[in-house]
């Protein structure tokens, strides 16, 4: 056994940007050097720095012909004009002529308008300070004649931060990527995600060194370096079958019957806007779960009502009246926010979290159920609540949705009720599911799965602890049952129901709605054209 | 020569960001009048060709953008850059 392998992992926190599970090397990427060259004239420096603009704008151009997406196209369009605008670079030909030398003039000019992004309240103004900080290191590399740093395929990178054009620039396929600073809402988020490159953000580097085995867990916002062979080869084997997920996913569209003829639904469970941009809505039954805390993680100021607005209301519209179901904010446990979670929660997964978060920040939760209300006129919108235990948490929270319903009426703003549904996932929950005056269910199998067997899905030498057991298979069977007999609907939108090997013991069970991962799609929707009824 | 001036409530998502002012922009460099863009109707006032100046107003949603222009073409100018911000700037993103 060499040195490395010796060592022991190293396990650093960060969150997640986009998801997914990247192994290999951990390459480090250094800041860009500034140093300053001697002994030019200013006509010289002059023009050394129009050939670097010039040759950076040409970059530029041939990256973004490059480009098949609208998103990548976008950031770089903005990168061509803020470039093709001479305001840009005038205060720097302005310190030229004094004296300075090429590159720290450039740096005089453009750190003020980095900083002044860097300040502004509005993450989205915010964010755009790495794309200027991108900027401006193509121009400082092409004056100190360097070339673009290339990035090996199938590494795992670690940086302060990455300009959007590297990432687009850089072959992900395998990959991973870190950072230190960025955002879930920065582009290079966006890009990881709408990609599939995982991505996690706000990691201490410090203790990350170059050429260091890793592996990134970015489903979990996880980075472990040096990790022992059993945690190497247990994420070897989820990142395979990620892939297998996705590549099938590719071959399996439109609707699913049985081997007997029962037609089965199949929805996805989404996190934004950005992820509808690949699918085909002809291909799936609706928006089974859309999961709303990214729209609330990574950023300073939570968003406003007609923020949220806008984006349930495209969800909507892209589903073209199939349903989709919108998840009210499921923060805490292994979702903080910041400002609105409790840090040093002793138990998190026990704690204020879900409903019982939302009900203790009715103001957040209020902005967060008008917005609902009001995209609800747009089309088939249900609402959700997570982590309800007693049927009280449901009533509250109906009670809540009317009156939000009664002011925006008031106010003459468009509104409807949207069907009041909840998660199933607190045992308490589904074993007493009667009581609750619910429109319908959707049954979260990783938290009920957690729950039912006192094991943490984090934990990796519980993993055969936390599987769906029969104690587990009894409460979806109870929930569903339930359902059917009451008129209801009942889904299952957690990881279980991706799973296409317990396809069959799910539709044993009764489950005719099932909501996975975009990728998952394909491997289920076969799976239920081969079933031919309970074994 | 007679300076107009225009305004139009921007309704935009997240505002005179990235791809709002590219278009933005562009359009504006399309005519030969000087164009001038300000968040009240006495200024102060930017170059609404320069993505630089126009970006740095950092224009939340729901505020009111105000034109000014001057040249042969000016009324067509603030034409156009109303219709484009009235329209959302024919961007659902």
């Amino acid at each position: 056994m060499d040195d490395r392998a010796r060592r022991a992992a190293h396990r650093i926190q960060g969150r997640s940007a986009a998801p997914g599970i990247a192994l290999g090397a951990l390459v480090l990427l250094s800041p860009v050097k500034h140093q300053a060259r001697q002994d030019r004239s200013t006509g010289e420096e002059h023009q050394a720095l129009v050939d670097a603009l010039a040759a950076s704008q040409q970059d530029l151009i041939v990256l973004a012909g490059e480009m098949k997406d609208p998103d990548a196209e976008a950031i770089l369009a903005f990168q061509i004009a803020m470039l093709e605008d001479e305001n840009l670079a005038a205060p720097a030909f302005a310190r030229i002529e004094t004296g300075e030398v090429a590159n720290r003039a450039w740096h005089a000019a453009i750190d003020p308008e980095i900083a002044s992004y860097e300040e502004a309240s509005d993450p989205y103004f915010r964010a755009r300070a790495s794309d200027l900080r991108d900027l401006r290191d193509r121009v400082l590399r092409h004056l100190a004649g360097e070339a673009d740093q290339t990035i090996p395929p199938g590494v795992i990178v670690a940086a302060e931060d990455m300009p959007p054009s590297m990432f687009l620039a850089t072959d992900w396929r395998d990959g991973g990527l870190v950072l230190r600073r960025g955002s879930p809402s920065s582009h290079v988020a966006i890009l990881a995600r709408s990609r599939g490159v995982p991505m996690i953000v706000g990691v201490e580097l410090d203790p990350v060194e170059n050429g260091r085995d890793a592996v990134l867990d970015a489903d979990a916002g996880l980075l472990i370096v040096d990790p022992d062979p059993d945690i190497r080869a247990a994420y070897g084997q989820r990142r395979a079958e990620q892939a297998e997920l996705r590549q099938a996913a590719v071959s399996f569209v439109g609707p699913v019957l049985t081997a007997v003829g029962e037609a089965v639904q199949v929805m996805i469970n989404v996190t934004g806007l950005a992820e509808l941009g690949d699918i085909d809505p002809a291909g799936v039954d609706g928006i089974g779960l859309m999961r709303t805390e990214f729209l609330f993680q990574g950023r300073e100021k939570l968003p406003t009502e007609e923020e949220q607005y806008q984006i349930y209301r495209r969800m909507v519209e892209w589903a073209a009246g199939k349903p989709v179901t919108i998840r009210t904010l499921d923060a805490g446990g292994d979702k903080p926010v910041a400002g609105l979670t409790q840090p040093g929660d002793l138990n998190p997964f026990l704690g204020v979290r879900g409903v019982r978060l939302s009900l203790r920040h009715r103001e957040v939760f209020r902005e967060q159920l008008r917005a609902l209300l009001r995209a609800a006129v747009a089309g088939n919108l249900k609402v959700m609540i997570p982590m309800v235990t007693v049927p009280g948490e449901l009533d509250g929270c109906r009670a809540l949705l009317e009156q939000a319903l009664e002011e925006l009426r008031s106010e003459g703003v468009d509104a409807r009720m949207p069907p009041l549904g909840m998660m199933v996932e607190v045992p308490a929950a589904a074993l007493t599911i009667e009581d609750f005056a619910a429109d319908f269910f959707s049954i979260g199998s990783n938290d009920l799965i957690q729950y039912v067997m006192a094991a943490s899905r984090d934990e990796p030498q519980l993993a055969d602890l936390a599987r769906p057991s029969r104690a587990v298979f009894d409460l979806i069977g109870r929930v569903v049952g339930f359902a059917d007999r009451s008129g209801r609907e009942a889904s299952l939108c957690g990881d279980l129901a991706g799973e296409p090997a317990q396809v069959a013991a799910l539709l044993d069970r009764g489950l005719r709605i099932f909501s996975v991962a975009p990728g998952a799609l394909g491997p289920v929707k076969a799976a239920i054209a081969r079933y031919r009824g309970p074994s | 020569m007679n300076q107009h001036q225009a305004s139009v409530l921007m309704r935009h998502e997240v505002g005179l960001h990235a791809r709002p002012s590219v278009k933005l922009t562009k359009l504006a460099k399309a005519f030969e009048s000087r164009i001038d863009l300000g968040l009240s109707p006495d200024g102060p006032w930017v170059d609404a060709k320069s993505i630089v100046k126009v970006m740095a107003t950092k224009a939340p949603k729901d505020s009111t953008i105000y034109f000014r222009a001057e040249g042969s073409d000016a009324q067509a100018a603030l034409e156009a850059l109303v219709t484009l911000v009235d329209g959302d700037f024919q961007d659902g993103r």
